[in-house]
């Protein structure tokens, strides 16, 4: 064989007759499961919705119209508003398939350094919330920095950085709480987020819908994430970066500076959750919210987001934390020991990662 | 004729290890240069240097007799050199449209890209669409399905047709055919030529010599980190490239470059 013709190799030939120039295709009866399988693929929200929807039907019935009232549904609300804030942060951190531990952490020592600015160094309190924001960024652009050009992996970056801050947080504050009183009188914008307005209470003021500015804020920062994940190019390259960064680096995303910004903007929002969270228990204290970060990983894998990256949405992160405040009013309610709940969370957990793993099987 | 692409004196090293010594390499426009080696020649370090993905220690390149300095892959792609790497570079779980646009979005007009930067999913679907019936890739149905959903073949096609649709100057394929079934290799050397016909010279690395020898206007070949010389694939057997590459035979003076 000296020379070779060109045009297809002669083996070839045998291939022309079967089928023109067609590529394989497999078109097969999808079965109702597989077509269950590909919806949920397409649209991962859906399966912690109707999780969620199930779970509100199961406790009505067993619980009755108590459960079912505006007041205590808007409850609901108002007890995963820590949560779901952490939440849009770390969701936002696993997508790129990372974990954030220290999530909690950074949420309460901002909260205290916006104390301590106000009753210690007397800064106006609006500078003091600026300050606890911009601890909160620099915290997360420390990790993204340690993550993305030093190469750790993010569980021990932010497993250490959780400690330290953590420790920070004591040592800085000497332990001591801040009265609710105390910031009433001095600085209530520190309290903002707690004030509440009420939607069809009744004459003498009681029940009807009541909703904390922190449950708009909560619902304002998931619908804006929601967004900006769907709809910009920075929200798309953070499924590229948690999908396969290797891919994305040669496509053409800046991954590093990525995954930068990504944790920048996780600690920024749990200083805002350090905001809220003086909102909603009045009182500055260290020791509040500590397991803010497995709360927030456990909405997130309810919610149904891929530990592994690159897969869930931030809509799914919401109703995540939604199942669980329903399932500690509702056994809460229903009146049994509170270890049920952490009991059935458990089991969820676990069910939601076979879930998982079971949709990314889905790949026709 | 000038070449499009050339590199003179490239050098690599890693370490102690030398991949690429005082290595040449010319690109002649509208042409399919196959480069070929063994495991180990320096290849993908040539390849690499020329998409952007190293560093080169010495040497220069130049890209339409400028020369030119890529600090990275996203500064070859914005020069008009067009990768298509093994691995693809895609996304599996984005859809073909988000893939085929990753890095260079394109936004809405008006405020609602200038502020709220919000993408026109729309006109990327559209585009995408035409880029793959350009190169006849009907099969495909949903621009929106996730990549993971495609065939190999598919998958490489996506990848052929992002590079053309963006590649202005130059398109790097390495080893398309090399995960294939023999229907779509086929299909992918058939895209390869069709390419071609449009005027964009390809550089095509692959180890599959009847590939090679089918669809190239002329072959590299690779060998101890340098081109050892230039072959005609009408001239020389597939034999004589392996024996070649491989050291087992010496070319001709002539031929070494």
């Amino acid at each position: 064989m000296s020379t070779i013709s060109p045009g297809p190799q002669g083996f070839e030939a045998a291939i022309k007759p079967a089928g023109a120039d067609q590529v394989a295709e497999f078109v097969h009866r999808k079965s109702a499961l597989e077509r269950m399988q590909h919806i949920l693929h397409e649209t991962p929200w859906l399966a912690p919705l109707m999780v969620l929807i199930a779970s509100l039907i199961g406790f009505g019935i067993a619980v009755g119209a108590r459960f079912f009232s505006a007041y205590a549904l808007t409850l609901i609300l108002q007890q995963v508003t820590i949560t779901g804030i952490v939440g849009v942060a770390q969701s936002l951190v696993i997508l790129t398939a990372g974990i954030d531990l220290s999530v909690g952490a950074i949420m309460v020592l901002a909260s205290v350094l916006m104390g301590q600015c106000t009753f210690v160094y007397g800064l106006p309190a609006p500078i003091s919330i600026l300050c606890g924001f911009a601890f909160g960024a620099a915290v997360g652009y420390l990790n993204g920095t340690l993550v993305a050009r030093m190469k750790l992996p993010p569980f021990i970056v932010t497993l250490g950085m959780w400690q330290i801050v953590l420790a920070a947080n004591y040592l800085y504050s000497n332990n001591q709480t801040i009265g609710a009183t105390q910031i009433e009188l001095k600085a209530p914008l520190l309290q903002y987020l707690g004030n509440t307005f009420v939607i069809g209470a009744n004459a003498a003021g009681n029940g009807g819908a009541t909703f904390t500015y922190g449950v708009i804020l909560m619902l304002a920062l998931v619908l804006l994430f929601a967004y900006v994940l769907r709809h910009t190019a920075w929200g798309r390259h953070v499924y590229a970066v948690g999908d396969d960064p290797d891919a994305a680096a040669l496509a053409g995303v800046q991954v590093k500076r990525m995954l930068i910004s990504v944790y920048t903007l996780s600690g920024l929002i749990c200083a805002v959750a350090g905001w809220a969270l003086i909102g909603r228990i009045g009182a500055i204290s260290p020791n509040s919210g500590q397991f803010e970060n497995i709360n927030s990983i456990t909405a997130v894998v309810i919610g149904g987001i891929s530990l592994f990256g690159g897969r869930g949405s931030i809509l799914g992160m919401i109703f995540g934390a939604m199942i669980v405040g329903v399932f500690t009013l509702g056994l809460n309610m229903y009146g049994t020991d509170p270890q049920w709940t952490y009991l059935l969370i458990g089991a969820l957990i676990i069910v939601a990662v076979a879930v998982d793993q079971w949709i990314r099987k889905a790949a026709v | 004729m000038e070449p499009i692409l050339t590199g003179r004196n490239l050098v690599k090293r890693y370490g102690r290890v030398t991949a690429l010594d005082n290595c040449d390499f010319d690109l002649y426009p509208g042409e399919i240069l196959a480069v070929i080696g063994d495991n180990g020649a320096g290849k993908s370090s040539l390849i690499k240097a020329i998409s952007g993905a190293v560093q080169l220690d010495e040497g220069e390149i130049t890209l339409e007799g400028r020369k030119v300095r890529f600090a990275s892959p996203i500064a070859a792609r914005a020069a008009g050199i067009e990768t298509v790497y093994q691995t693809l570079a895609m996304s599996p779980g984005l859809s073909i449209a988000d893939n085929m646009f990753m890095g260079r979005e394109i936004r809405k007009p008006g405020i609602l890209g200038s502020v709220f930067r919000k993408l026109d999913h729309a006109e990327m679907q559209r585009i995408a669409r035409q880029k793959l019936s350009e190169l006849g890739l009907m099969t495909i149905q949903n621009i929106n399905q996730a990549v993971e959903t495609l065939s190999g073949g598919q998958r490489q096609g996506v990848a052929v047709a992002r590079a053309a649709a963006f590649g202005s100057k130059v398109i790097i394929l390495d080893e398309p055919t090399a995960a294939l079934g023999v229907k779509e290799s086929r299909r992918v050397l058939e895209l390869i030529l069709d390419v071609r016909s449009r005027g964009i010279p390809i550089i095509l690395i692959s180890h599959n010599m009847p590939h090679v020898f089918e669809v190239a206007d002329r072959i590299h070949v690779h060998r101890l980190g340098r081109r050892l010389c230039l072959i005609n694939p009408k001239e020389h057997s597939m034999s004589d490239a392996v024996a070649y590459m491989t050291g087992a035979k010496v070319p001709d003076q002539a031929l070494a470059a």
